[in-house]
């Protein structure tokens, strides 16, 4: 019961710290705000990772369809900010000035119904979390009160996030079609655009991720995650214990959903848009990837792995484009065949044992064992 | 919305909307064949599977090119030999995929999604490397230019009616060969329970290895004669990947004659939509019935009793 005792157990309280210095002190300290503005767009996507180690590495469920919950987040932020932006006075070179250019180009000629709430921020900020975390309550629903997981849950997820990318593209005039939404400017009259913007949404939305990892840790410690792990590893025993398998795993999935919606909506206001190419197939799977690089047993280990695997990507992919792509397809492969729990995983085996041997006098051997076993990644 | 048409209209735009709909229908089900293999009987996750496809088009492409410059002559025949090699470089490539990634990921079929996606990432670069990232069109042989007009306001192009009987003798050949020969009882077999397979003496790692082969190699054939009515380029696999899992999917995934039905609702439906709807809201209608009848029926349309 050592997991229990303690909200962080010691390698977990050494990787918060490491974290945070890493986060709020050494990195805006030493990058310039272009940089420090990639890093905020990398780390929504530790969103989306740190939702993945909720539902794939605890809950077993393995959902290909982030994106969607991704671009939800990201286009309710969206329209809000692409609404003030086009004010009247903003759009009057239009035929039809107060609508977002987009509608204008596509002959349309008022404000979508849908589209009208979204002057308020309030109704944003509930869409943000409400729309996703409904969306995946109803495919949760349908799908694993059927029974219905893993490489099934896996295929239609997928599905859906082609369906989204399919609709947002071909209508155009709602959404604005493949290019998405651009040229967005305030928050309630705040300009987001300018350097010190960028550095104050960094520590929002840092802050914002360490509230995250902490309703995740403590998901991961109450006997809800627990039972999570329980179902994942021998789903039929736990539902003949009584426990009603179905409404835990749509619980993992909505908030896994929410986690990436926050994401999405961060990504807005740090990146200042919005498309569908955050949406589909091949950016869900990417983030699968940076989960499953991290170690998807670790909230830690999947946060530095979005981080470390979209750095590559930025400065791999300027250099040497051919490159990336082999070198990305590699990395899958070498994660699945020679370490599936990822980074956090090579730590926890290589590194970290010998961290443990140097301070071993300070700490009594048996009681990391027992740690290492209570947290530890099971075999696969 | 019918109300533009008169009823003879109506009548040629469903059949000729019905007979895209049917080439549509043949390269899913020549896709969705290979798949049913590889996903329905083995249980692999075989995300490349498109990239499979796509080296059996450029092996066309390839001996296409081939047979202009330095065989002119038998230029109208090329089709045959091509797709003879395409069959055999996807499927000896699919076998050396299952040699190196695919045996060591048997018990966990959602990191064979993970690793053949790496997989494909990789082909996709090295086609890019080798062919060029632009679009490649095989140059089709005289005979199969034009179409045949049925009446007068139906006319059905030649090759189309081709990919179509191509699609009718590779299915009737898959299925002869997994139902009636004895490789194809041994496969089953090793799905069915592996254990004891091995024991009455089959040789289960060289069944795995020639069973994903075999689903590689059609993949190579539907690559092929989907140069017929398309293009090639190094991501267009890609983009059918998701429609065939659905299609597998749908039809319950270890049901050839599911495989072939399921293939011909969601063709005929997309197909028929296209018409009267935008292309993307056809295919989005199409995907959404199929998503929702998946979710009321999760085993898919013909499911095989078996006891798990």
């Amino acid at each position: 019961m050592i997991i229990n005792s303690r909200f962080f157990n010691r390698s977990e309280l050494m990787g918060f710290i490491v974290l945070a210095a890493v986060l709020f002190v050494i990195l805006p300290l030493t990058l310039d705000v272009f940089r420090l503005n990639l890093v905020a767009k990398y780390l929504t996507y530790a969103f989306v990772a740190l939702g993945l180690v909720l539902c794939w590495g605890y809950g077993g469920i393995l959902s290909l369809g982030q994106g969607v919950f991704f671009g939800l987040g990201g286009y309710c932020m969206a329209m809000f900010l692409k609404l003030e932006a086009s004010s009247v006075e903003n759009t009057k070179i239009q035929s039809t000035p107060g609508i977002p250019d987009f509608m204008d180009w596509n002959q349309i000629t008022s404000l979508p119904l849908f589209w009208q709430p979204f002057h308020s921020l309030t109704f944003t900020i509930l869409a943000i979390i409400l729309v996703p975390g409904l969306f995946a309550l109803i495919i949760g629903t349908a799908m694993f009160k059927r029974r219905v997981g893993g490489t099934y849950f896996a295929i239609i997820t997928q599905a859906v996030a082609a369906i989204l990318t399919i609709l947002i593209v071909g209508q155009q005039g709602y959404t604005g079609g493949i290019n998405g939404m651009t040229d967005l400017r305030t928050l309630k009259g705040w300009d987001i655009r300018p350097d010190h913007a960028k550095v104050i949404l960094y520590f929002v939305e840092v802050v914002l991720l360490f509230a995250c990892i902490g309703i995740a840790q403590f998901i991961r410690l109450t006997k809800l995650g627990r039972i999570l792990v329980a179902m994942r590893e021998q789903e039929d025993r736990v539902r003949f214990s009584g426990y009603s398998v179905a409404n835990f795993k749509i619980f993992a999935f909505c908030m896994a959903a929410v986690f990436a919606a926050i994401g999405g909506a961060m990504f807005a206001l740090n990146v200042g848009f919005m498309s569908p190419s955050f949406v589909g197939i091949v950016p869900s799977i990417e983030m699968v990837i940076y989960t499953a690089v991290g170690g998807r047993m670790s909230i830690f280990g999947a946060i530095w792995g979005a981080i470390l695997v979209n750095f590559a990507k930025t400065s791999l992919s300027e250099s040497f484009p051919q490159l990336w792509l082999f070198g990305l397809g590699a990395l899958f492969i070498a994660v699945v065949l020679a370490f599936p729990n990822g980074l956090s995983g090579l730590w926890a085996d290589y590194v970290q044992p010998r961290i443990d041997r140097l301070f071993a006098s300070r700490k009594s051997k048996a009681d990391w064992k027992d740690n290492s076993v209570a947290d530890g990644a099971p075999a696969e | 919305m019918f109300g533009d048409y008169s009823l003879g209209d109506l009548g040629s735009i469903f059949v000729m909307q019905g007979f895209a709909g049917l080439i549509l229908f043949s390269v899913y089900v020549l896709m969705a064949l290979g798949l049913a293999i590889i996903f329905g009987q083995m249980g692999v996750i075989n995300m490349a599977h498109g990239e499979f496809m796509i080296l059996g088009a450029y092996v066309t492409w390839m001996t296409s090119s081939l047979f202009q410059t330095y065989l002119p002559s038998l230029f109208s025949g090329y089709f045959f030999l091509a797709m003879i090699l395409a069959f055999v470089a996807s499927g000896a490539l699919g076998m050396l995929v299952e040699w190196v990634l695919i045996r060591h990921l048997y018990k966990r079929p959602l990191d064979t999604l993970l690793a053949t996606w790496g997989l494909s990432l990789m082909l996709q670069q090295a086609y890019r490397s080798v062919f060029g990232a632009r679009e490649v069109g095989v140059e089709l042989p005289q005979w199969m230019l034009g179409s045949l007009h049925v009446t007068d306001s139906i006319e059905v192009p030649i090759n189309g009616v081709f990919v179509m009987c191509l699609t009718v003798l590779i299915t009737i050949a898959v299925a002869y060969v997994m139902y009636k020969s004895r490789w194809g009882r041994q496969v089953r077999a090793v799905v069915q329970n592996r254990i004891m397979a091995g024991a009455v003496g089959i040789n289960t790692e060289k069944v795995d290895r020639y069973t994903f082969g075999l689903g590689c190699g059609i993949a190579g054939v539907a690559g092929s004669a989907f140069t017929m009515i398309g293009s090639t380029g190094p991501t267009s696999g890609q983009l059918y990947i998701v429609d065939t899992f659905l299609v597998v999917v749908f039809g319950g995934a270890a049901s050839l004659l599911g495989t072939i039905a399921s293939a011909f609702s969601i063709s005929q439906t997309q197909s028929t939509l296209e018409f009267f709807l935008s292309g993307s809201m056809a295919k989005v209608l199409t995907l959404l019935a199929v998503v929702g009848i998946l979710m009321l029926r999760p085993q898919g349309l013909f499911a095989l009793k078996v006891r798990k």
